[in-house]
């Protein structure tokens, strides 16, 4: 531990505390908000007006500016979810459980757009809403993975154990994530293969690639938004005997 | 480029608007739920604290 800066611990265990937690999102908040918003627009002008039409797709690619970054999401969250719910599990520390369930139903949320914006994409591309292939297949499983520990979770009235199922539901769903990543290099499928991630050249033009990278970075923010306004209200529900909470409540109510 | 040409999007405009129309509801609905449920829980325990 002498290797970290001290100030840098002295921010975790801040950070770690649910005041500090809830009043340091608060503070935040206005900012983060202002950057998802610039964000959002020039992501959405270079996408749906800049950028060109695409010469086999026409302009029914331009789904592509909320279905990737959804996608994207759908995983980035789940690992979220996963590697908090075990350092809650291992170190008990209440705000990583917080922050664990708090990312299910954003998360859950995100699946759910990718899986219907690449129907809505594959009608008109593919001649149908839907295929049983890898992709789609794993994408979906996702989907109740997430459902699964949102339902355990609400099952459960001792917020303790569910965050320890919970985080054990988690973890063994991670097993899903690479099969997801992987299944359009793994098996044959109607979906096409990654355009972005192939780093040495990219098989996207540089006028469709920045707003998409503008709208993955907006969708990034709007998870820390949507993930700090669940985490305050689940905060309060669990702390709501504990001096911190009592302390709002009387200033509320003057 | 016109307004309704932008708004066709080469003819799949049901397609497209749909999937940002969609996407638009979803993720309002996840930021306003919790602020929902936020006021909720104040507006309880105080109820509660005046018994």
């Amino acid at each position: 531990m002498f290797l970290v800066p001290d100030i840098l611990i002295r921010f975790y265990h801040r950070m770690a505390s649910p005041p500090h937690f809830y009043a340091f999102t608060q503070q935040i908040m206005p900012w983060l908000v202002v950057i998802f918003v610039l964000l959002t627009g020039a992501g959405l002008y270079g996408g749906l007006y800049l950028a060109p039409a695409d010469y086999q797709q026409g302009d029914s690619y331009r789904i592509i500016y909320i279905h990737v970054p959804s996608a994207w999401m759908s995983l980035f969250i789940y690992m979220v979810m996963a590697i908090t719910g075990a350092i809650g599990l291992i170190w008990r520390i209440k705000l990583a459980e917080v922050i664990s369930i708090s990312s299910a139903p954003i998360g859950a949320s995100f699946t759910f757009i990718a899986l219907v914006t690449g129907s809505l994409w594959g009608k008109p591309m593919w001649g149908t809403w839907w295929v049983w292939d890898a992709r789609l297949t794993s994408e979906l499983i996702l989907l109740f993975l997430y459902l699964g520990v949102i339902g355990l979770y609400g099952a459960i009235d001792d917020k303790k154990i569910a965050s320890k199922s919970v985080a054990i539901l988690a973890l063994v769903g991670v097993v899903n994530i690479p099969i997801i990543h992987y299944s359009v290099e793994w098996w044959n499928t109607l979906h096409q293969g990654p355009t972005v991630t192939k780093m040495d050249k990219p098989s996207i033009h540089v006028s469709m690639l920045i707003p998409l990278l503008l709208m993955a970075l907006s969708f990034k923010f709007y998870y820390v938004i949507a993930l700090i306004q669940r985490a305050r209200v689940e905060l309060l529900k669990r702390e709501r005997n504990s001096q911190w909470v009592k302390t709002m409540l009387s200033e509320q109510q003057q | 480029m016109s307004l309704t040409e932008f708004f066709a999007m080469g003819g799949y405009g049901f397609y497209v608007w749909t999937s940002y129309g969609l996407t638009l509801v979803v993720l309002i609905a996840n930021v306003v739920l919790p602020i929902m449920q936020r006021r909720q829980f104040f507006r309880q325990s105080l109820k509660q604290k005046r018994k």
